[in-house]
């Protein structure tokens, strides 16, 4: 498992198709929020955050990536019962920055640093809201469970494989 | 001061999304109310989600109901006998909690106490849940335009789910019992301790206020109080799963619920729309339906005699089929003489299993308002019975064109025809 780095010359910059950039998103928020009826293992799993980070790897330009992090975050906050809107979109944003200004300096399309970048962007994005929650918002009643995190982070990573591999697919050389 | 800007481009774009983003939430806390922008966005974020969740859901049920009613048949006729015993059973135990609600309500009633009725309800399906794993909610296919209401409670018919936390014009987001935000009252069934109910970070149910010093068992029931204005009050709610102290607070208990309600799997659920307070109705109208008259039932009959049909009644006719059940009813105004027959005589073809009444026997023994109070006494065996009334006699046709009057069974009368 490598993490390889790659000089500027080698790095493609993609773009995405209107329908896939805007039906990706959307289309992971829906999943995200139909399977746990029916799998409630699911739970687990941050589809919305996989594609952010996939997006912003692709395009690796920093303003897109924190745009559309931040869009899918407060697309997400919109749908949880008791988030104040801002709450997954500032994770998002800072994750979807983070995510791009890395894809500028390493290849993103090896498997291994895939499952490295998410593992960590995992990480990051829940310490933000972690922290976003329990100083801004006063959500007492969160508890950071470092098991649990460790656990749901490689379930990401591991899982972030086969989508980034099949998102692969609607990307187009810009 | 521009070069900086443009040379940092990125970074200043980052900040200044991160600060809208952040006053908004500040905006957000200090006013928590649903209103304006927030709410606006809110909307859209759903309308555009839900009929698509709709979509699936129904497709996928639609799907489902096709395999279940043509395809999925095989073991129909194991579950029709399995539902039978158990429909024998629940019976019998029904009649015991008639005779404890009986004397509850007279005792209520005493006390002038206003118990409360669930009215209405309101089906709805799952489509979606919150899509968010610090938070317990689902969205359900019912909104306002199906008059759903805010804090409308949500049930199965295993136990309580939640209450409705929003809504929307086609569907409403339902807030689970085990969200750390939810609250209900509740009270452990043999203990009387009363707590609320509340959700953790990791989606378990508790419940919180109960002082360390009590004694709280595991497995006991735990029912909603009715205090919270929301539930009615005696809806399960779970079983006590597990009891420590609480590592926080440690002159409190935590009392770990495992729901009734399976909260994983939620498909279907209902909204109770309308709630109602009165004081508990007593029925003593009728005769008493005893444990010992339902287990009679099971035993083999003799087949009736074809009734004797002078009075006119045509075979299938409503009428005619009160009749031949033996049911008659006579015109309004005539001397209240109300036969009852053996229940599976006249329904049940001989050699098959005797067919039970599934109505609730308070209801079963109740009569239609043109008889008057039938009286143990005033029982006579068929072959006694006066003339059957013509067919379409009022008192003894329902809406529905069923005879009003439901064969009940008699109180073990000597004359009763036993093989």
């Amino acid at each position: 498992m490598t993490v390889s780095y790659t000089s500027r010359e080698q790095i493609e910059v993609y773009r995405f198709n209107v329908g896939a950039a805007v039906g990706i998103p959307l289309i992971a928020v829906l999943l995200q929020a139909f399977i746990p009826i029916y799998l409630p293992v699911f739970r687990v799993f941050d589809l919305p955050l996989l594609v952010t980070i996939f997006f912003a790897v692709s395009r690796r330009s920093p303003v897109t990536g924190l745009l559309a992090g931040g869009a899918i975050g407060l697309f997400q906050d919109s749908l949880a019962p008791h988030n104040p809107l801002g709450l997954y979109g500032i994770a998002k944003t800072i994750v979807g920055y983070a995510a791009s200004s890395l894809g500028v300096k390493i290849d993103v399309d090896n498997p291994g640093t895939r499952l490295i970048l998410t593992f960590v962007f995992y990480l990051l994005h829940h310490t933000i809201y972690f922290v976003v929650a329990r100083g801004l918002v006063q959500q007492q009643d969160l508890q950071w469970r470092w098991t649990y995190m460790l656990i749901a982070a490689l379930a990401n990573a591991i899982l972030a494989i086969p989508i980034f591999a099949f998102l692969d697919r609607f990307k187009r050389r810009a | 001061m521009e070069n900086l800007l443009s040379r940092h481009r990125n970074l200043t774009v980052l900040v200044l999304v991160l600060f809208v983003q952040v006053v908004g939430l500040a905006v957000q806390v200090k006013r928590p109310t649903e209103g304006g922008s927030a709410r606006l966005l809110r909307v859209w974020a759903v309308s555009a989600v839900t009929p698509l969740e709709k979509g699936v859901v129904h497709s996928r049920s639609w799907f489902g109901g096709v395999w279940r009613n043509y395809f999925d048949l095989r073991n129909v006729r194991k579950e029709n006998q399995g539902l039978r015993d158990e429909n024998q059973r629940l019976r019998l135990e029904a009649v015991r909690l008639a005779e404890d609600a009986s004397q509850a309500r007279r005792l209520q009633a005493l006390l002038a106490f206003k118990e409360q009725y669930i009215e209405q309800t309101l089906a709805a399906q799952v489509i979606s849940t919150t899509g968010s794993e610090f938070s317990r909610g689902i969205y359900i296919d019912k909104g306002t335009r199906d008059g759903v209401g805010v804090d409308m409670p949500v049930i199965t018919p295993e136990g309580i789910v939640g209450k409705v936390f929003r809504t929307y014009p086609g569907s409403s987001l339902v807030l689970e019992i085990n969200d750390p935000s939810s609250g209900a009252g509740v009270i452990l069934d043999k203990s009387r301790l009363q707590g609320i109910v509340k959700g953790n970070a990791e989606g378990e149910t508790l419940v919180q206020n109960i002082m360390a010093e009590e004694q709280v068992e595991v497995g006991e029931r735990v029912l909603t109080s009715g205090g919270d204005r929301i539930f009615p009050k005696g809806m399960p709610v779970g079983v006590v799963s597990s009891v420590t102290r609480d590592k926080r607070k440690d002159m409190f208990l935590t009392v770990r619920v495992k729901p009734a309600a399976n909260l994983n799997r939620l498909e279907e659920v209902l909204v109770i729309t309308r709630i109602t307070e009165k004081p508990p109705e007593i029925d003593n109208t009728g005769p008493r339906q005893r444990a010992a008259d339902i287990r009679a039932e099971r035993l083999p009959q003799v087949p009736p005699k074809p009734p004797e049909t002078t009075a006119g009644a045509k075979p299938g006719t409503p009428g005619a089929a009160g009749a031949a059940a033996g049911n008659a009813v006579p015109p309004t105004g005539a001397p209240a003489t109300i036969v009852k027959p053996p229940v599976t005589a006249t329904q049940t073809p001989p050699g098959s299993e005797p067919k039970l009444s599934t109505k609730p026997p308070a209801a079963a023994t109740r009569q239609t308002p043109s008889a008057s109070e039938p009286k143990p006494s005033t029982m006579k065996p068929p072959a006694q019975k006066p003339p059957a009334t013509g067919p379409g006699t009022p008192a003894a046709v329902d809406a529905a064109g069923k005879p009003a009057v439901k064969p009940t069974v008699p109180p073990a009368t000597k004359d009763k025809p036993r093989p």
